[in-house]
């Protein structure tokens, strides 16, 4: 029930995109029609699930604050919390490296529909947010790996909402200076006002 | 490489030369980062409730973006294409996990209310794009200009976002109450009401949005 509880808050109440403005370059570069968007947010939601329980086990047994302690007496005092960015980067750009290759070898056609959007998603900020945001808060595995898949999960809802939204908007007669990323950041904003309403819901 | 020796024949440029000038000039308002190239967003639009958080995070990408295109610009004809986009990703982690410990040490405060998103620089766009597109092919000099108009560029569009959301948000510059003195000018019965939805993330959205507006109108540039 716990789990389920984390899964609905971190897909509608903590939305990663409503919520937090992580992964906007490529939620607003992307979302120009529904096809695409439902390409990456294919692919956010995979590397998402992947990378953030990795990092977990990372973090849990070599960065944490007496983490090595297993190696023996004298590594117990050893706290590598610093190292946090350069290891879980390292991790995300190794992951999706590796989606990628597996991707190209057992589904070559997803691979092709998704094109260059599947080497962009190591430099989305919602990945690594989404694995700092689970160091920051104490998670059980169990629990990062409902965090990681429930944020991307949300912010593939936002990311294929908008590009629903945007096709449909092509015809409509938008003043010049407003064009593309001004009427979209209204949009957006007009969205979040929306995934205000589940703040309500009390877990 | 040929373009680089005939470079260095011609008589040297001043410190401060009108092609220099430029590349500090451009990315503030023509070629704007955030309305312009739609770069390094989601920073932009997180930290900026409060005017002091805002300031904190544009200096350290200043910081950051400095030195990595220093960093880079000095080594670049020694990176394998190949590999670059992990050494450049490893060089900004560096800066950005040496920025996080400063700010740990020094301004804990701080440190705990920007809590992630400092680390998210090294994912920001701007820093990247610059890096792939002016840093891996100019020298170091120039490299650092052009880190610099960026940084400013996106440095000045976030404190713009942050003073209306904390005016109208909270009813403060810097913490200082403005609204308050106001009221105390016109006497008890008159009083300015705060409006909750630009403390959320809605009201960032919003002002980035008509922000963007009003500056594209003015520069006349059309997206299409």
């Amino acid at each position: 029930m716990e789990l389920f509880n984390l899964a609905i808050r971190s897909i509608f109440i903590d939305n990663m995109v409503f919520a937090y403005f992580l992964g906007m370059c490529s939620f607003l570069a992307v979302s120009k029609k529904v096809s695409t968007a439902l390409g990456l947010g294919a692919a956010v939601i995979f590397v998402l699930s992947v990378t953030v329980p990795v990092n977990w086990l990372l973090n849990e047994f070599i960065l944490k604050e007496g983490a090595l302690a297993f190696l023996g007496e004298q590594f117990a005092t050893i706290d590598l919390t610093f190292l946090r960015f350069i290891m879980f980067i390292a991790v995300i750009a190794a992951m999706v490296q590796l989606v990628e290759m597996i991707i190209e070898k057992f589904a070559p056609a997803l691979y092709g529909s998704l094109g260059i959007f599947l080497p962009l998603i190591a430099v989305n900020c919602a990945i690594l947010g989404g694995s700092l945001f689970m160091a920051g808060r104490d998670y059980t595995l169990a629990e990062a790996a409902v965090y990681g898949a429930g944020s991307g999960t949300g912010f593939f809802l936002a990311i294929v909402a908008l590009a629903a939204i945007r096709e449909k908007l092509k015809y409509s007669n938008v003043p010049n200076g407003l064009k593309g990323l001004g009427i979209t950041m209204l949009i957006t904003g007009l969205m979040g006002i929306a995934f205000m309403s589940f703040m309500g819901i009390d877990l | 490489m040929s373009t680089e020796t005939a470079e260095v024949k011609k008589p040297s440029e001043a410190l401060l030369s009108k092609r220099r000038k430029k590349l500090i000039s451009d990315p503030l308002v023509d070629d704007n980062p955030i309305t312009i190239q739609v770069l390094g967003i989601c920073s932009a639009l997180a930290v900026t409730t409060q005017m002091q958080p805002t300031m904190v995070m544009a200096l350290s990408v200043i910081f950051v973006m400095v030195m990595a295109n220093l960093t880079i610009s000095l080594m670049r004809n020694t990176i394998p294409s190949r590999v670059r986009i992990i050494v450049q990703l490893a060089i900004v982690a560096s800066l950005v996990t040496l920025v996080n410990e400063v700010l740990k040490a020094f301004a804990f405060d701080m440190y705990k209310e920007l809590s992630v998103f400092i680390g998210l620089i090294i994912t920001n766009c701007i820093v990247m794009g610059r890096l792939e597109a002016f840093a891996l092919g100019n020298k170091p000099y120039d490299s650092i200009l052009d880190g610099f108009g960026s940084a400013l560029g996106y440095s000045w569009i976030i404190l713009a976002v942050a003073f209306f959301r904390e005016l109208w948000g909270s009813g403060s510059v810097f913490g200082y109450p403005v609204f308050d003195n106001i009221s105390g000018l016109f006497g008890d019965d008159f009083s300015l009401a705060t409006n909750g939805l630009m403390v959320s993330p809605v009201g960032a959205f919003i002002i980035l949005g008509l922000i963007i507006w009003v500056q594209r109108t003015k520069t006349g540039y059309v997206e299409h």
